[in-house]
């Protein structure tokens, strides 16, 4: 076949690579903004803009991110807009990330204790000075160990990016093995790589769960 | 800026897109029932004393929950090629999701367990019960019971990532929008109809688990937890 794994392989890999962690950075921004607007949004005051939400979140959750890609791939080309995969992989995995870190954050910012919010309104705070001054500062705590514990999933589900072509690692990994057919050889280097990533931002997400779970009683899990 | 959607031409293939939903569930039921099993067995395993099977343990969790789905079912694919064995697309699948969310379920029942109070498997042992009495009814049972709703968000996410499956072409129900689109020419509506079911799968799934759980664990009902 086409001879062994050599260095411009690796550098083609390694390119994949940095494409992977610059999609899973585009899409934390971004789901991270819409996210952060769709957390609020859960719990307006307004019923009609709860529901939307909730529906949005729904939807969102209940659809594999590989049909969104599909969707956001096709469907903006069928508005008649020529996106690139990177366009469309990008806006894809904003509307997916989204979701879940909508809902990640709703819940940090709920199990802010209910005096922190009450006391708030006690000293007469407006909604948005009990909101910045009062209960995000404390819900950013809450909610780092399970926004870093949520960006490997980010970095993992990145790997879809390649059914619509976008030539990150997984794709980069595909194309390298059409050349040499070594699959097993090659897919095991894409793994280990995908741990590389991923593994210490695991690590450091259980060891700020740790450090905030200090001095706490044994909540039940789930 | 025009967009026309010609939703008839693509539903006029309906029995194929029910096929593909009904192995998607197939599949789903499958990777669950093993992967609940593998799960468990890997969750025990990490809290035995023996350094080599909790140390095998932990290493399953963290490569599996670490790496890409996708990058797991090609290596399962080509891994078992590369052995010499073949199997048909469907077992391939079936294999790589479950050691995919036995990983996930292992994490899951760790916390359960972790979470039994000390005091229980105390007062088991002051009544006597065996060892195994005690696992089944002190540590298993309830360990269940208490991480019931995470276990089957976890396995109602296993259906949607089974869509990844399409990658090797077992003909679940993306593998089936694939072709249809290449078929038709309609992918935007292909994929909404195929996103639409897989909304109502995951809604059927939901209640199904809801519904498990009533009769799995009446308990629950008394204390009126939340789906």
């Amino acid at each position: 076949m086409g001879g062994h794994l050599n260095i411009n392989h690796l550098m083609f890999l390694g390119q994949g690579a940095l494409w992977t962690i610059s999609l899973s950075v585009i899409a934390l921004i971004g789901g991270g903004i819409v996210g952060f607007v769709i957390a609020l949004a859960r719990i307006s005051p307004l019923k009609s803009v709860r529901i939307a939400s909730a529906v949005y979140v729904q939807l969102i959750q209940g659809t594999p991110l590989l049909v969104i890609l599909f969707l956001g791939y096709f469907g903006l080309a069928a508005i008649g807009l020529k996106v690139s995969p990177l366009a469309a992989a990008g806006a894809s995995l904003t509307l997916y990330v989204s979701a879940y870190l909508g809902e990640i954050w709703r819940g940090c910012i709920q199990s802010v204790p209910k005096p922190q919010w009450e006391a708030a309104e006690g000293l007469a705070l407006s909604r948005t000075q009990r909101m910045t001054k009062v209960i995000l500062p404390q819900a950013i705590r809450i909610a780092t160990p399970p926004t870093v514990g949520f960006m490997v999933q980010i970095i993992k589900n990145t790997s879809l990016a390649s059914v619509v072509g976008f030539v990150e690692l997984m794709r980069s990994g595909q194309i390298v093995n059409n050349s040499l057919f070594e699959p097993f050889a090659i897919y095991a280097i894409i793994a280990v790589t995908y741990f590389a990533m991923c593994y210490p931002l695991s690590l450091f997400s259980q060891r700020l769960e740790r450090r905030m779970g200090r001095g706490r009683s044994n909540l039940a899990p789930a | 800026m025009s967009l026309q959607l010609d939703f008839p031409a693509v539903l006029e293939r309906w029995p194929s897109f029910v096929a593909g939903a009904a192995l998607t569930l197939e599949l789903a039921a499958f990777a669950t029932v093993l992967g609940a099993l593998l799960g468990t067995l890997a969750a025990v395993g990490r809290g035995t004393h023996n350094a080599l099977i909790a140390g095998a343990c932990k290493a399953y969790v963290e490569t599996i929950r670490n790496t890409p789905l996708l990058v797991q079912i090609f290596l399962v694919y080509f891994g078992l090629a590369s052995l010499g064995l073949k199997f048909s697309a469907f077992t391939v699948a079936v294999a790589a999701l479950t050691i995919n969310v036995g990983a996930y379920t292992a994490e899951i029942m760790r916390a359960g367990f972790e979470a039994i109070p000390r005091g229980q498997i105390e007062a088991a042992e002051g009544l006597a019960l065996s060892r195994l009495q005690i696992y089944w009814h002190i540590i298993l049972l309830p360990a269940i019971e208490r991480v019931y709703p995470a276990l089957t968000s976890q396995f109602v996410l296993l259906m949607l990532a089974s869509s990844v499956c399409s990658q090797i072409s077992a003909e679940e129900l993306t593998a089936v929008a694939n072709y249809i689109q290449s078929d038709t020419y309609r992918a935007f509506e292909t994929y909404i109809i195929v996103a639409v079911l897989y909304v109502i799968l995951s809604l059927v799934m939901r209640a199904g688990f809801w519904g498990l759980g009533l009769v799995l664990f009446p308990r629950r009902r008394r204390l009126g937890t939340p789906l």
